[in-house]
């Protein structure tokens, strides 16, 4: 299982390509003017999963586009494609249909240009902290020596200042977690996914966790797709909210979060905030008497 | 019985009389303890060692002595020490154990080297590892050292031959252990690779290779011990030098206490060479820390 599935992505991923760049015709052009004012745009992008005669969909056709610098959240139940749909955005997966568009420019199976952060951090054991972080540099052609001079003043900025040498297994979650999210930042891709970052941590190592990633996207400006399952962290943190349905996963609701920033953790308790919190809350299958309970 | 007495009965059955252990068994629970070892000193167990080597060296002496074993079959302590002074003094000792070393070091050295590039290779093509792998299984499963005559034929007699024997032993433990570590990379780790744009060169040397080398290192143990073995066999079956060799040509005349000899030094040099790559594991293991 564990072969089939290694080989498997890197076959899709060569296969992909090369289709892609033969066989696509360019965007027309009232497709790429829409796309040009958006970041991220998923257009229509589907995908069945062929287990024998009948094919399982996990995702219907999803289309949604990205402004520039945003945070949006993804909120759904269990299997409704949130993972399978940061695959295809990040090129893992080939979609059965539809098109991913970066910067109005196709970008469906190319790999490399969002950042993706899982929630196990993947540091690798037998690098430094540095090491870890400068990564994805490293992968882009930056010399391990210029690329830990420019990861170097990161970490101590960001509260890894004093571990840069010390090897993962010595740090918390919370630090790993840091880890990991510098090495998605310091590539120079302006969108990152962010699956699930924080599902590992305690309450309370996620509630920093989550003020430090709204500072560090506060600095960097980048286009943020977070999932989650904590509706509270997704309206705490985002602009916008997508909702999506069980399998087959589609987007049924975008609830903008319209509260100010910089927004202090007593918003949580803000009337506004939990009329939001509810409505996403409805969606996922809480009725409304439950909520009032 | 009447109903009454049966009614009785229900009766008691109904309130819930149960039964009762009889208080003998009952009266006294007692408790295990959590057994504890009371730890020896390290002086007292290197002690008991010495004595236990010396009680053995001294009762086949007095047994041989006493002529209670047949001296001429099994030798005594004091006729191996004195042969032992004759094949290091005298005798070719140094070339032997020379000869012995090398070819179990190169076969050693190619066979991890060789079987840890196979295993490797077959993380670069699924076809390629189904096609080759069933082959590699048999392999395994041939006793090598049944072909050790073939070897030699082909090899000729020289070193060459007990290099490859050698070789073929250890050969296919590095690939197994190598190709084991290969599937056990992580998926999550190389998605992440391939998310950060990375070349299947890059993955595979940037994370299949230093994921792989604890497995590598893990079997070097084995594999020096394997080595030596495929070396004595070579030397068995045809060979100018070799402790191998010298224990065969002792044996054939009867001269059983150079064949103690040998097999005492094999087992030095056997401990030695452990030792040494026992040292150099842990010298590889700091270099990749995992």
């Amino acid at each position: 299982m564990r072969i089939r599935r290694r080989f498997w992505h890197v076959f899709c991923v060569n296969r992909r390509v090369i289709k892609k760049r033969e066989g696509r015709e360019p965007l027309s052009e009232q497709e790429s003017a829409l796309a040009k004012n958006a970041k991220l745009e998923v257009q229509s992008v589907a995908m069945t999963f062929s287990a024998g005669e009948n094919g399982v969909d996990a995702l219907a056709p999803v289309s949604f586009a990205l402004d520039e610098g945003s945070f949006v959240s993804v909120i759904g139940p269990s299997g409704c494609g949130k993972s399978t749909l940061f695959n295809i955005i990040a090129g893992l997966q080939p979609p059965s249909a539809g098109t991913v568009a970066i910067d109005g420019e196709d970008a469906t199976g190319t790999i490399g240009r969002v950042g993706y952060m899982l929630q196990k951090d993947l540091l690798l054991p037998w690098r430094t902290v540095l090491d870890n972080v400068v990564l994805g540099m490293e992968i882009k052609g930056v010399t391990r020596q210029r690329a830990r001079a420019t990861a170097l003043p990161y970490l101590e900025r960001y509260g890894l200042g004093g571990f840069e040498h010390r090897y993962p297994r010595e740090l918390s979650g919370g630090m790993r977690q840091r880890a990991a999210l510098l090495r998605t930042l310091l590539l120079d891709t302006d969108i990152i996914l962010l699956d699930e970052p924080f599902g590992a941590l305690d309450a309370q190592t996620r509630a920093s966790m989550q003020e430090w990633l709204l500072q560090i996207w506060a600095d960097f400006r980048k286009t943020v797709v977070f999932v989650t399952h904590d509706v509270e962290e997704a309206v705490y943190l985002s602009d916008e909210i997508l909702v999506m349905s069980a399998r087959p996963g589609r987007v049924i609701d975008r609830i903008a979060v319209p509260l100010a920033r910089p927004r202090p953790r007593a918003v949580i308790g803000a009337p506004d905030f939990i009329t939001l919190k509810e409505r996403c809350l409805v969606h996922l299958g809480h009725t409304a008497t439950e909520l009032a309970a | 019985m009447t109903i009454e007495g049966f009614t009785s009965v229900a009766a008691r059955m109904g309130r819930g009389v149960r039964f009762r252990f009889p208080s003998v068994f009952v009266a006294k629970r007692s408790y295990r303890r959590l057994p504890v070892q009371r730890q020896w000193s390290r002086r007292s167990i290197v002690a008991t060692q010495v004595l236990l080597v010396v009680a053995a060296i001294g009762g086949w002496q007095a047994a041989a002595s006493l002529k209670l074993i047949d001296p001429f079959f099994w030798s005594q302590p004091s006729a191996i020490w004195k042969t032992l002074q004759i094949f290091f003094v005298k005798g070719d000792a140094f070339v032997d154990i020379g000869y012995t070393f090398q070819a179990t070091i190169l076969g050693f050295v190619v066979g991890t080297i060789a079987g840890s590039a196979l295993g490797l290779s077959f993380w670069w093509s699924r076809n390629y590892a189904a096609v080759v792998q069933p082959f590699v299984i048999c392999f395994e499963s041939v006793p090598k050292l049944a072909l050790a005559p073939l070897i030699i034929l082909i090899f000729g007699m020289g070193l060459a031959s007990k290099v490859a024997i050698a070789v073929a032993l250890t050969v296919v433990v590095s690939t197994l252990t190598t190709y084991a570590g290969v599937q056990a990379v992580d998926p999550d780790s190389e998605r992440l690779f391939y998310s950060l744009g990375a070349s299947r060169f890059q993955v595979f040397r940037k994370l299949v290779i230093p994921a792989v080398l604890p497995w590598t290192i893990s079997v070097l143990r084995v594999n020096i011990g394997l080595a030596l073995t495929g070396a004595i066999v070579g030397e068995f079956i045809s060979s100018q030098h070799g402790l191998g060799r010298e224990i065969l040509y002792a044996g054939q005349t009867y001269d059983i206490a150079l064949v103690w000899v040998a097999v005492l030094v094999l087992a030095a040099f056997s401990m030695i060479m452990y030792v040494a790559v026992s040292w150099l594991e842990k010298i590889l293991r700091k270099g990749v820390a995992h």
